[in-house]
């Protein structure tokens, strides 16, 4: 305030000017100014998220096709889909996919975090290497994944023959249930060092005072892990688990390159089979109430992260 | 005994540290190095059952590599790629330094609201909206071109960027601002002179996560542009190397390098940049 008036008795000049600064005042007064900053972002999200949300609601009610509007049919895509064997076959597809990959990345990942937390030798190097997974494009990787699984010529089988563990080529991506674990293992080596990096950098926010006093009453490492580690890794897990679940249940790229959803439909998930329905037999209405069903469970997290983020910042 | 003991001692790290964390390693890496061991390999060793496939055992060659800037359009596609990338980064990191700033530091009505909404599309994945985002993207008569990938990519980058930045605003003190508005500056000048210079650390995150992001993006590649010359790199490689039943697994393997080379020059580069981004969606 001060300043103010010793700024504007210091340059008497300035006065003149009063109406455009009152101007320039009004234009940048805190909320317009918070209006005209944010008007691009949310234009664009109002226009290509939440309008093609709209289409995507009204798609999965009517009986569109590509290219035709067509008419409300209420919840017959629904009713539709839920008595056929291949979405049944979908959904459950999903829950093992997710359950799965989520479980692997949650106990690798965590076990990874403790090791690399201990690494001081060559440090950025295992960190660098250990994340490159998750740069790499997706789609390269697993052509590259999709190679070393190919029938003839598979490495890991030629590696297993050799080593004398079986004796005839394993099926890789024809068979129904190793598909489905193809595809599993796939998503954990990409979506690991994710989980390794964060779980890593809320190991280094546990204040080492509380395991020097653990220590001193006595506890080993197991009890330390279990009480004072996991407890204090909760927050994140929880954070972490959450935000990987949406993306691995939403995953298109492993699926689509490895099996296109095959063998037997085994290996469809909401991404994949959507896109069949939508694109391929231009079924968009079928395809659109597919995608709807990752919705409840994008609204259950988003739910969940910000409650968990409310209560840490009342915590504070 | 001493030294024994001494030798025991520094050697424990070894067996409980770096043994174990050695599957891990090698996990992450063996598949990338077969990537490019499989790009350089001659079609006859590659063919060979018998032939041990970890190693080049007869000779390099650039074949593969060949093939791909010879027979197929490879260039054009990492040109797209690279492209689309770009604009898409500068559009959304202007756009999310916009929209951080006032998350981060005014009060507005609405404000709440609009961070929400934020985070939830930025939680949104691509395969919820690609259907009828591909009926906004023909209606806006953008279908086949490169345009239909500068606008939609976004959609996913601007939450992101968003998100990341008001962070890095939030960690900026207030006080260095304030001196700037008394001085007169208004919102916009004391954004661009005063909070930016300070949160550069954070742009540079948010682009390189945009870039990469973008360029790593599949789907929306695919359904939005079918065109062999407008393809992007991602999409290129995979549909237009393998024909019927011919898959050529060393010009797909060639492509997967080259198409990871750029990525992975900036992560090494920027790794701590990568690592910071990685765990501020989680940890912050």
């Amino acid at each position: 305030m001060r300043l103010e008036t010793l700024n504007d008795a210091a340059k008497p000049a300035v006065r003149g000017e009063a109406p455009a600064r009152w101007l320039s005042r009004a234009l940048f007064s805190d909320a317009s100014a918070a209006y005209a900053f944010v008007a691009p972002a949310f234009f664009l999200l109002l226009f290509l998220v939440a309008y093609p949300f709209v289409l995507s609601l009204w798609f999965s009610l009517s009986d569109a096709r590509v290219g035709e509007t067509g008419n409300f049919v209420g919840l017959d895509n629904f009713r539709r889909l839920l008595g056929s064997s291949i979405f049944i076959q979908t959904l459950q597809n999903s829950m093992v996919f997710t359950a799965a990959a989520l479980g692997l990345k949650t106990v690798l990942g965590m076990a990874l975090a403790l090791l690399l937390f201990r690494v001081a030798r060559f440090k950025r190097l295992i960190r660098g290497a250990v994340l490159l997974p998750f740069i790499v494009p997706t789609a390269l990787s697993t052509l590259v994944w999709w190679w070393m699984f190919e029938p003839l010529y598979s490495v890991v089988n030629w590696t297993l023959k050799s080593l004398h563990i079986v004796n005839k080529d394993i099926p890789w991506l024809s068979d129904p249930y190793l598909a489905m674990f193809t595809v599993v293992l796939v998503n954990t080596w990409r979506g690991l060092p994710f989980f390794a990096i964060t779980i890593l950098a809320g190991l280094v926010a546990i204040p080492r005072e509380l395991y020097e006093a653990a220590e001193s009453d006595g506890a080993g490492p197991v009890s330390r892990f279990w009480h004072i580690t996991v407890p204090l890794l909760k927050p994140v897990l929880g954070v972490v688990i959450l935000f990987s679940a949406i993306f691995t249940l939403a995953d298109f790229n492993i699926v689509y390159i490895l099996t296109k959803g095959g063998p037997m439909n085994m290996t469809h998930l909401f991404a994949t089979y959507s896109f069949a329905l939508g694109l391929q037999s231009g079924q968009i209405s079928q395809g659109a109430a597919v995608s709807l069903f990752l919705f409840p469970i994008l609204l259950i997290v988003v739910f969940t992260q910000l409650r968990m983020v409310r209560r840490a910042t009342t915590y504070e | 005994m001493s030294s024994l003991g001494r030798w025991t001692r520094r050697s424990r790290p070894l067996f409980t540290l770096y043994v174990p964390v050695m599957p891990f390693v090698l996990f992450a890496l063996f598949p990338l190095y077969f990537m490019v061991v499989t790009s350089f390999k001659k079609n006859a060793e590659l063919y060979d059952v018998n032939a041990v496939p970890f190693l080049i055992g007869r000779g390099v060659t650039f074949g593969h590599y060949e093939l791909l800037s010879k027979e197929t359009l490879f260039w054009s596609w990492f040109l797209n790629s690279l492209m689309v990338s770009l604009a898409a980064t500068v559009i959304s990191v202007v756009l999310g330094v916009l929209a951080a700033y006032p998350l981060a530091r005014l009060k507005f009505p609405g404000a709440t609201s609009f961070g929400v909404a934020i985070f939830v599309t930025y939680l949104v994945p691509p395969s919820l909206l690609f259907l009828p985002l591909s009926t906004v993207v023909a209606r806006l008569g953008l279908s086949d071109s490169l345009w239909a990938l500068v606008v939609t990519y976004p959609t996913f980058l601007v939450p992101f960027c968003t998100w990341l930045l008001m962070g890095y605003f939030r960690t900026v003190p207030k006080e260095i601002e304030e001196c700037a508005m008394l001085d007169g500056c208004n919102r916009l000048q004391t954004m661009l002179r005063i909070l930016l210079p300070v949160a550069v650390p954070g742009v540079i995150c948010a682009a390189l996560f945009a870039f990469t992001l973008s360029w790593n993006e599949f789907l929306y590649a695919l359904v939005f542009v079918s065109p062999a010359e407008l393809k992007t790199m991602t999409v290129g490689v995979f549909s237009e190397l393998i024909r019927g039943d011919i898959y050529y697994w060393g010009g797909l393997m060639a492509g997967a390098c080259i198409g990871s080379l750029p990525i992975v020059v900036a992560y090494v580069f920027f790794l701590d940049y990568y690592v910071s981004g990685l765990t501020a969606g989680a940890v912050k």
